[in-house]
């Protein structure tokens, strides 16, 4: 008799492929805006406590990607998706799924910090109290206090909780964002060029936050910096004209890619 | 390389440094021949004009490590670009190094001035000379090629300069043993034999440097070493 059935046993596989954990699969993604192709055949699986780099020229699908990956692209009119993502060897477009329950263990930061209008404490309750996380005020108070320690804002926020998130600076912002992206204990977190709006000091901050982060969850990031996915990583894709050129340690694709076209882009050359 | 920046000063940072890499090779090869002749025919002001072109090199040097520290500072510079800088760098260092023995090897020829030396001593450092100036001379024009294949080339020859060394060492020894007065200049130009032995190795060192700009990889397996000075003995003095 069979113990295992046959989707647990792929699902298993699916986990854990040549002695590596992949917390999410992309096989054969393909996404089309309308008539226009976004993406072609993307094979891409993601590390399970790694930071994953997502880059290439503008316009070459990164975002298209990472919004793949919690299903983002559901709420862009005529966005059509194929191929199959899967989060722990389950498909997520499956029509089973439940996509807010999804997104709370996919949670996305944004190029632009953007918190609510709200107060910095109700910025990071938000997010646990729609998923009814905490049961009473004080369990509440707790996910709010580690949040923001996780997001390295703690410190500066713990005596003026009650004031708006929007009064924050840019860099502080976006670490509230960080904040109450972990708020729902989300097991990966994707970033879109979060630190493209932040001087260098809040950079810097951010990239420490990543490292930390990257012990607790999966972090997807795409960024247009070079120097930021060489400094940030452990994985790096790069993307081109809708196309996922190569895939490899960043050691590697950073002192000697396989592919020209990389090389042409992280040497700043016309490919 | 294939194709150019988008920032095009950025190519030009890095032609700087290979324009100046190549001057670096063409005054090098210069002095050794120099200090060469100079030793074979005793010239004493063409070793002093060797002696004196030192500072050049030196400053060449210096110059191409501030370009290079300028650059990487405001290029960051990634994968083939960096290992163009870095090989740069270790270039410089080595051809500074040749310049050096050329210079000691100038030097050496002022001191065995009027001292009565065989010609026939220097002759033998001729040919080993001339071999050290053609590895140096290729290595130099497969800087200017990125020729991956004829920099491994040249890495497998260099055991070709250390088996004449060692020939020339064990003659040496044997014109000291014939008559005392041969030791002292004997003695320098077994040290002249030695720098030019290593301007061989120098030339192999910018071969696998050339190769890992190249590639991003170091040359596999040992380099070839025929060098057997170093357990040679004299014969012992028959009673
Ligand atoms: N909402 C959209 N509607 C139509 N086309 C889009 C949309 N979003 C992105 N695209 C197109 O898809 C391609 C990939 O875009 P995107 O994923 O944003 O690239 P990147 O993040 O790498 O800059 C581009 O050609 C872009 O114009
Ligand atoms: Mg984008």
């Amino acid at each position: 008799m069979n113990i295992l059935s046959e989707a647990a046993v792929e699902k298993a596989l699916d986990k854990k492929m040549n002695d590596v954990s992949y917390k999410m699969i992309g096989q054969d993604v393909s996404v089309y805006y309308g008539d226009k192709r976004a993406l072609y055949d993307v094979n891409l699986n993601v590390r399970e406590n790694t930071v994953t780099a997502l880059i290439g020229p503008s316009g070459c699908g990164k975002s298209t990607f990472l919004r793949t990956l919690n299903r983002m692209n559901d709420t862009i009119d005529g966005c059509r998706v194929t191929g199959r993502i899967a989060l722990d060897g389950d498909d997520i477009y499956d029509p089973s799924i439940d996509v807010v329950e999804l997104r709370a263990r996919v949670g996305m930061v944004f190029q632009k910090p953007n918190p609510f209008p709200k107060s910095i404490y109700e910025n990071v309750a938000y997010g646990p109290r729609i998923h009814g996380l905490a049961r009473t005020r004080a369990e509440m108070d707790a996910i709010v206090e580690k949040s923001l320690q996780r997001a390295g804002l703690w410190n500066e926020v713990k005596d003026r909780l009650q004031e708006s998130g929007t009064g924050l600076s840019g860099g502080q912002q976006q670490r509230l964002c960080i904040a109450r992206a972990v708020a729902v204990s989300p097991e990966v977190i994707l970033m879109d060029e979060p630190c493209s709006a932040l001087d260098p000091i809040a950079t810097a901050r951010v990239e420490e936050l990543i490292h930390e982060l990257r012990a607790n969850f999966t972090i997807v990031i795409v960024t247009h910096s070079m120097q930021q996915a060489a400094r940030v990583s452990q994985r790096t894709a790069m993307f081109h004209l809708g196309q996922l050129v190569e895939e490899n340690d960043t050691d590697k694709i950073f002192t000697n890619p396989d592919d020209q076209r990389t090389q042409d882009y992280i040497m700043g050359r016309f490919g | 390389m294939s194709s150019t920046h988008i920032v095009s000063i950025y190519d030009e940072e890095l032609k700087y440094l290979t324009r100046r890499i190549s001057e670096m090779g063409g005054t090098a090869e210069q002095m050794v021949s120099d200090a060469v002749r100079a030793l074979v025919t005793t010239d004493g002001a063409l070793a002093q004009k060797v002696i004196s072109e030192d500072v050049v090199l030196d400053n060449a040097e210096r110059q191409i490590n501030e370009k290079a520290v300028l650059t990487i500072t405001k290029r960051q510079p990634v994968s083939a670009d960096l290992r163009e800088i870095l090989g740069a760098v270790r270039i410089a260092a080595e051809l500074e190094r040749v310049g050096d023995l050329g210079k000691n090897t100038a030097k050496r020829v002022i001191a065995v001035q009027g001292s009565g030396m065989p010609r026939k001593l220097a002759r033998g450092l001729e040919h080993l000379a001339e071999l050290a100036l053609m590895q140096l001379k290729e290595v130099l024009d497969v800087y200017a090629t990125r020729s991956v294949e004829k920099a491994k080339a040249i890495r497998e020859r260099d055991d070709e300069i250390d088996a004449i060394y060692t020939s020339l060492f064990r003659e040496l020894l044997t014109y000291m043993m014939e008559d005392p007065r041969n030791i002292t200049p004997c003695t320098h130009l077994l040290f002249c034999a030695k720098n030019i032995e290593r301007i061989g190795d120098h030339a192999t060192n910018i071969a696998e440097t050339i190769y890992f700009m190249a590639t991003g990889a170091q040359p596999e397996g040992e380099r070839p070493k025929d060098d057997n000075t170093a357990s040679l003995v004299a014969a012992e003095p028959s009673a």
